[in-house]
């Protein structure tokens, strides 16, 4: 197999949420932490899609803005074709690597400034990185990249508050295909949209990874669309990967018991009558992350090892989960 | 339809007076709920869904307004009550569930007090038997240690938590009718599983009916029992809601169906719909769905279709008065 084209290496983000140092001192609180990320690798292949899945809070956005740079790591690397992002102190070389990941955001109506016309926006990174000078083949560049994502050439000098949300959504996509970008990094990009502006979206996403080779790290909570245009995927549970594996084994037969409750909440609109356990608890108070396996409380199989002592992450049988009860054949 | 329904709404016209020329937002909407049943109702953003629920509880937003039409629950008119009757039916006989389960609840005060005040509004009940019957409520809908958790304020709760007290606030007073407006929205998809079952249950044990307004049709599959498909302010395809799932007559719902990525087929493409709603002053002539419409021909453009019955369900689409030409 030849080298991933991104590789995370056991990538953590801890964020500081302390009361302000008065408080501290007068009320004699601790500092605080939250674990956003703990623990996180995994790596893409050239023209693969890995999807992260996992319920509010999970961390799957740090993970996303970690990767792009928009936060720094708190431990551990992510790696684009071999270099680190985060470790290199030079400029020029991290600009050519910002040149090479873009990313999509969730909301379309907050991810583009309402004052540009479209032409600034998608026209923006060629500029900022110096693609385009000649003012006629930035014109004649945004055009292109607007028919690319299924608007008029015409739609240049239009407003964001002239187009519908699955509209705005393009334009963010023609933005960040602007420089020509190997990985793209799309945070939940069609969960603010209506389902069949959303099936115009995730086609176009899936032409253009065909037509050009695209990378992408998908992040959605919405499993359906997960298994629709992902080859691996990764599920997240407070801050750490409990599983990842290919789409195929892990929609088949999912072995984490997070996993599985999360394949099973999912309403079924073809009503097979496929017995659904409803899943109790919810996602506990990341300032308090249980002991153990984060997930134990939930958890149907869970025992006292797993209240006590954290599953690492490894593989198994082609997979890799963290879970005590599948490394010992208990599920 | 029959003279059981608990719910009927005939004819609902709802406008929207603007500078440019009113805004016709519901276009002759009709549709009936029994007693016990649960109607979902779904559609694209704009279409139309919410502004049907507002409308029968009557809070429409100013300037928005009832242009015609009738709204009847249990044989008696609601849709022009004084405002005074209207409250005491809003809360005594329809309750009310929303999206955002943080605002619908007052932040100020613990959920205790905001329970009892509803019960001892609507219920003859003293302030002793009003808290029994909250913590009981809470107790129902899943709320663990409910006698502690009666004192708390809504922040201290989850949001899955809250949309469990929202719905013992609508179940408070025994409503006939709960207008659920996507209830489960704004929740993750392991609290969803809860509510809906939750929701169900509910209606089941206390003989309530439900008009559940979302977007999503997998709520919609696991809930209802009938569903509504509502387009640019009409009714489009209403019917037994395996029957609209599966075989679904109106092109507008045969694509909605094919844009939800499936969890038991493998396709490389999804089904798309091209093109969006209309905006409500840019409303095509003729059926509102044909600029977008596959299958559209000469009469879409220049007629409106009507509901037509089309087998098991019953659809505005001149195909269906056409193979029903065509079958004579």
């Amino acid at each position: 197999m030849t080298s991933p084209l991104v590789e995370v290496k056991d990538l953590a983000k801890t964020f500081d949420v302390s009361a302000p140092w008065l408080n501290r001192v007068v009320e004699r609180k601790p500092r605080q932490f939250v674990h956003a990320v703990d623990g996180v690798s995994f790596a893409i292949q050239r023209g693969k899609t890995l999807a992260l899945v996992g319920e509010s809070g999970c961390g799957k956005s740090t993970v996303a803005r970690l990767l792009v740079g928009l936060y720094s790591p708190t431990r551990g690397s992510v790696q684009l074709d071999g270099k680190d992002i985060h470790g290199t102190a030079d400029q020029a070389q991290l600009k050519v690597m910002r040149r090479r990941m873009q990313m999509i955001f969730q909301d379309p109506y907050a991810s583009l400034n309402p004052r540009w016309k479209v032409r600034d926006i998608v026209g923006e990174p060629l500029t900022e990185h110096g693609l385009v000078t000649d003012v006629d083949e930035l014109r004649q560049r945004v055009a292109e990249l607007l028919l690319s994502v299924g608007l008029a050439a015409a739609d240049v000098e239009k407003f964001p508050h002239q187009f519908s949300g699955g509209q705005r959504q393009r334009i963010s996509i023609a933005r960040a295909l602007a420089t020509k970008p190997e990985f793209l990094v799309c945070d939940e990009p069609t969960s603010a949209l209506d389902v069949s502006v959303q099936a115009q979206v995730l086609n176009i996403m899936k032409d253009l990874q065909r037509a050009r080779g695209l990378t992408y790290l998908f992040i959605s909570h919405n499993l359906a669309v997960v298994r629709h245009v992902s080859d691996q995927v990764g599920v997240m549970y407070l801050g750490r990967l409990v599983e990842l594996a290919d789409k195929g084994d892990l929609f088949s037969a999912p072995k984490h018991p997070y996993t599985r409750m999360l394949l099973d909440a999912i309403p079924d609109i073809h009503m097979s009558g496929r017995a659904r356990t409803p899943v109790q608890g919810e996602v506990p108070n990341p300032l308090n992350p249980p002991s153990g396996c984060a997930f134990h409380p939930r958890c149907p199989h869970a025992n006292a090892r797993c209240s006590s002592e954290r599953p690492a992450f490894k593989p198994f049988k082609g997979i890799s989960v963290a879970c005590h009860a599948v490394e010992e054949g208990r599920i | 339809m029959s003279g059981a329904a608990l719910l009927e709404v005939r004819n609902l016209r709802v406008e929207f007076p603007s500078r440019r020329g009113t805004l016709l937002a519901l276009d002759d909407i009709s549709f009936s709920i029994a007693p016990g049943e649960v109607l979902g109702v779904v559609g694209e953003s704009g279409a139309g869904k919410s502004l049907t629920g507002s409308a029968i509880i009557g809070l429409l937003d100013p300037p928005g307004r009832i242009a015609g039409g009738e709204i009847l629950l249990a044989g008696q008119r609601i849709d022009n009550l004084p405002y005074e009757q209207m409250r005491a039916i809003r809360g005594r006989k329809i309750g009310a569930i929303f999206q955002d389960p943080l605002t619908s609840l007052n932040p100020l005060y613990t959920i205790g007090r905001q329970l009892i005040e509803t019960i001892r509004t609507h219920l003859p009940l003293s302030e002793a038997q009003a808290r029994a019957r909250a913590i009981k409520l809470l107790q129902d809908t899943g709320i663990p240690a409910a006698e502690q958790r009666i004192e708390q304020y809504p922040h201290q709760f989850s949001g899955g938590m809250r949309q469990r007290v929202v719905i013992a606030l609508a179940l408070a007073a025994e409503p006939q009718l709960i207008v659920a407006d996507e209830p489960t929205t704004a929740l993750d998809v392991s609290i969803q599983a809860q509510i809906i079952t939750l929701i169900r249950r509910l209606c089941k044990e206390h003989g309530t009916a439900v008009m559940l307004v979302t977007h999503d049709m997998g709520v919609i599959a696991e809930t209802c029992d009938r569903v509504a498909v509502m387009y640019a302010g009409r009714i489009v395809e209403v019917g037994p809601v395996a029957d609209v799932i599966h075989r679904p007559s109106h092109p507008y719902t045969v694509g909605l169906m094919g844009s939800i990525p499936a969890m038991d087929e493998d396709r490389e493409r999804l089904l798309q719909i091209d093109g969006a709603m209309p905006r409500l002053n840019a409303i095509p002539t003729g059926c509102a769905f044909n600029p977008r419409c596959p299958q559209v021909f000469e009469r879409c453009r220049n007629e409106r279709p009507d509901l037509l019955d089309a087998g098991p369900t019953r659809a505005a689409c001149w195909l269906v008065a056409d193979g029903q030409r065509r079958a004579a």
